[in-house]
């Protein structure tokens, strides 16, 4: 199979087989994370930018070690918003940038559409690393790779998404991918957090997160952004824990071998009890190990790579 | 001088005229209306198989001058009205500085008359500086010119003071035209709210942030009698709140944009910030709302909120980009539209262009009764053309149009009897 996206701005693009081209591939490249030199040549001379207008040090790092394992050149930008303010706009920041001709800028950046802008405006690949409430592209692919490493498969299994749902790129990204490998998914939240029309891209909603669970294969929390609340969307991070906060006891409610995943970092005793995030059954720590592989995956893919190493 | 307009299909819905006749304007107003009329030594045109309309009128414009002008002065800007077919065009107070006192609309008015293009109505200010805080002297801004009194950009949040402001202004006989938003129930939103939004990852403005102060508005003009104009109507709530109120026989009347009567949200696709305004565009059941209300009488009048930015304005992320589009050229074929989607007849799309905005505004035009400023635009509603952004007379070019074949045009327009445009 060729792969023949350019960029990765969403999971929105990408088809089944594109999705499990892109899991094929990082398992391979798996195996290069637990060699002792964990280096291959596959992109020695490439450039590839990590342009975060927002701060992320675990995506961050993940897409750096991703293109340092594959012998890219990897320079990282945190470019503050503020630069906006300067008067500079993303226009002349991404004509800038790809005058030092780059063949990947992996894009963070606060506004929803923000790598779309980018992608019509230049030459070389784009990576979505997270735009605003949109996508967040290779979380949920490195979320689907942990599911798969696990359960053997996606399709037909149960998996709850429980928060901040209207916010949440992680969640939008995941319904496109898990729906499209056949998942089904169930999302939950209070009120204030359920986006309108959400149940259209297949998903079912509820707001008693012990329904959403029940059952369940996989049950993904999502972080609550603190600082993006406001004081209208939830009265208090307490009867926040307890609706929407998954527990030894709630967590009972899901199937006996139900995957406990979460993007990061976790606040915990708010989404997570310390008891379940370093638990039994939390692969919090298998997603970040397969964020460097897939990442790994896309670089090498959106650059042509046709077969895996 | 002496114009004779021959031939065409005169349409004047203030009088319930259609039919074929020549049109003599002579020093500067409307001389005959009649069939056969002799040339006499006027400038013949010839209308056959166009539409002779009255002038129209454009309720709700963004000149951009004083100080903006990088955007838009009243120079192109009526120079892009003309070319749309529009003989006066009603110009919203929030420049810099805002227009709130009668030396800014003298400003206005001395600048468009030597510009020479169209009419230019200056609606003053509600409140001084458009602030929400206290009323403007709108006895003055009447006396100097001003046709209406609007806030536009910014709600008047005080009930109180809106209130006040439809009482103080009903004896001068004008209209309060709202700008009609709950701000805190916009939030940070940047589009309407719904699936659209959802798949994009923007943040919504719900309808009811449009409804819920239109709903207070119309109660405060049944309370005081003043006249409540609804400026820019864009969802289906808002059109029952207005068409309940006609009913009660409130003082209220109301605009719509052509945008909003073309365009879903689904234009904000691909994060095109040309389909970025406000009021943001609506669901498709809205924009069926839109057409039924113009349809039943319960929106009263088409007008464009042309709204011109920067291109700089514009080629940025759809959060920081500015609100609005620019109108004035568009807005004649899309109205036509409806009267081939059989929404409008022919005479009711007219009026909204024409009769009915000059009702609104309380204005001595309209129409083509013997006797008035001859203000005439003449429609070929045959022609064929394609939106070029880059050509448009405006200044900006920010449309969501561009590209979109057009089916009618302006041929000429008229203003005060001398051809201001010409196609
Ligand atoms: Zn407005
Ligand atoms: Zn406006």
């Amino acid at each position: 199979m060729t792969f023949r996206h350019k960029h990765i701005l969403g999971i929105e693009q990408l088809s089944k087989e594109d999705i499990g081209f892109i899991l094929d591939t990082a398992d391979s490249f798996k195996e290069i994370n637990s060699r002792e030199i964990k280096k291959v040549p596959t992109l020695r001379g490439k450039t590839i930018i990590n342009l975060f207008f927002e701060a992320s040090t675990r995506t961050r790092t993940s897409f750096e070690i991703a293109g340092k394992r594959l012998s890219a050149d990897t320079i990282n930008i945190t470019a503050s918003s503020s630069s906006v303010v300067k008067g500079e706009t993303l226009e002349d920041t991404a004509k800038n940038i790809e005058a030092m001709r780059p063949d990947i800028i992996v894009m963070r950046h606060a506004a929803s559409g923000a790598c779309d802008y980018l992608a019509k405006r230049v030459d070389c690949s784009i990576i979505n690393a997270g735009d605003g409430a949109h996508e967040h592209p290779s979380q949920a692919l490195l979320d689907m790779l942990t599911i798969r490493q696990h359960k053997g498969r996606i399709e037909g299994l149960k998996v709850a998404i429980v928060g901040d749902i209207t916010h949440s790129r992680v969640a939008r990204s995941n319904l496109y991918g898990l729906t499209r490998m056949g998942a089904e998914v169930r999302l939950a939240g209070p009120g204030t957090m359920m986006p309108p029309g959400i149940e259209r891209l297949g998903a079912k909603v509820y707001h008693d997160m012990n329904q959403a669970i029940e059952g369940a294969d996989v049950v993904m929390m999502l972080r609550i952004q603190l600082e993006r609340q406001g004081k209208t969307l939830l009265p208090t991070l307490r009867e926040y824990a307890k609706f929407y906060g998954l527990n030894t006891q709630n967590l009972q409610l899901a199937a006996p071998d139900a995957l406990v995943m979460h993007p990061g970092p976790v606040n915990r005793g708010v989404e997570l009890s310390s008891y379940v995030a370093d638990g039994i059954q939390s692969v919090i720590l298998d997603q970040v190990e397969n964020g460097v592989a897939v990442r790994m995956a896309l670089l090498y893919l959106v650059l042509g790579g046709e077969q895996a190493e | 001088m002496k114009i004779l307009i021959k031939g065409g299909r005169v349409i004047d819905p203030a009088h319930g005229i259609d039919g074929q006749f020549d049109l003599l304007i002579d020093n500067g107003r409307i001389s005959k209306l009649d069939k056969n009329l002799a040339a006499d030594g006027a400038e013949v045109i010839d209308a056959q198989g166009k539409l002779v309309t009255p002038g129209l009128i454009d309720l709700h414009v963004h000149l951009r001058d004083p100080g903006q002008e990088y955007k838009e002065d009243i120079i192109s800007g009526t120079r892009a009205a003309v070319a749309g077919g529009f003989t006066a065009v009603a110009c919203m107070p929030n420049t810099k500085p805002v227009n709130d006192n009668a030396s800014v609309t003298r400003y206005i008015l001395d600048k468009a008359a030597a510009a020479g293009f169209c009419h230019v109505l200056p609606v003053g200010a509600i409140t001084q500086g458009s602030k929400g805080e206290a009323l403007a002297e709108m006895g003055d801004m009447k006396e100097a010119g001003c046709v209406g009194f609007s806030d536009d950009g910014h709600p008047v949040t005080s009930g109180e003071l809106m209130r006040r402001a439809l009482e103080y202004a009903r004896p001068f006989g004008m209209p309060i035209i709202a700008h009609s938003e709950d701000l805190d129930l916009v939030g940070q939103g940047v589009m309407n709210e719904g699936f659209v939004a959802t798949e994009l990852g923007l943040k919504g403005i719900p309808w009811v942030s449009e409804a819920a102060p239109i709903a207070r508005d119309v109660m405060l003009a049944e309370f005081t009698g003043g006249h409540l104009h609804v400026a820019h109507v864009s969802c289906a709530a808002a059109v029952e709140i207005i068409r309940a109120a006609k009913k009660r026989g409130v003082r209220v009347t109301a605009e719509v944009t052509p945008h909003h009567f073309t365009l879903t949200d689904e234009a904000v696709r691909g994060y095109d910030t040309n389909a970025k305004m406000n009021p943001p565009l609506r669901g498709a059941e809205d924009v069926a709302a839109m057409r039924a209300g113009l349809a039943d009488g319960t929106i009263d009048a088409i007008a464009t909120d042309h709204a011109p930015h920067h291109i700089d304005e514009k080629n940025v992320e759809f959060n920081i980009a500015y609100n609005g589009i620019v109108g004035l050229e568009t807005a004649l074929p899309l109205t036509l539209r409806l009267v081939d989607d059989g929404v409008l007849s022919i005479s009711d799309a007219i009026a909204k262009l024409t009769i009915n905005p000059a009702r609104v505004l309380g204005l001595d035009s309209g129409t083509l009764e013997v006797g008035r400023v001859a203000d005439v635009t003449i429609i070929d509603p045959q022609l064929k053309w394609t939106v070029d952004a880059q050509k448009l007379v405006s200044k900006s070019k920010n449309t969501p149009f561009d590209g979109w074949k057009m089916v009618g045009a302006a041929t000429h327009t008229i203003v005060a009897g001398q051809i201001r445009y010409q196609r």
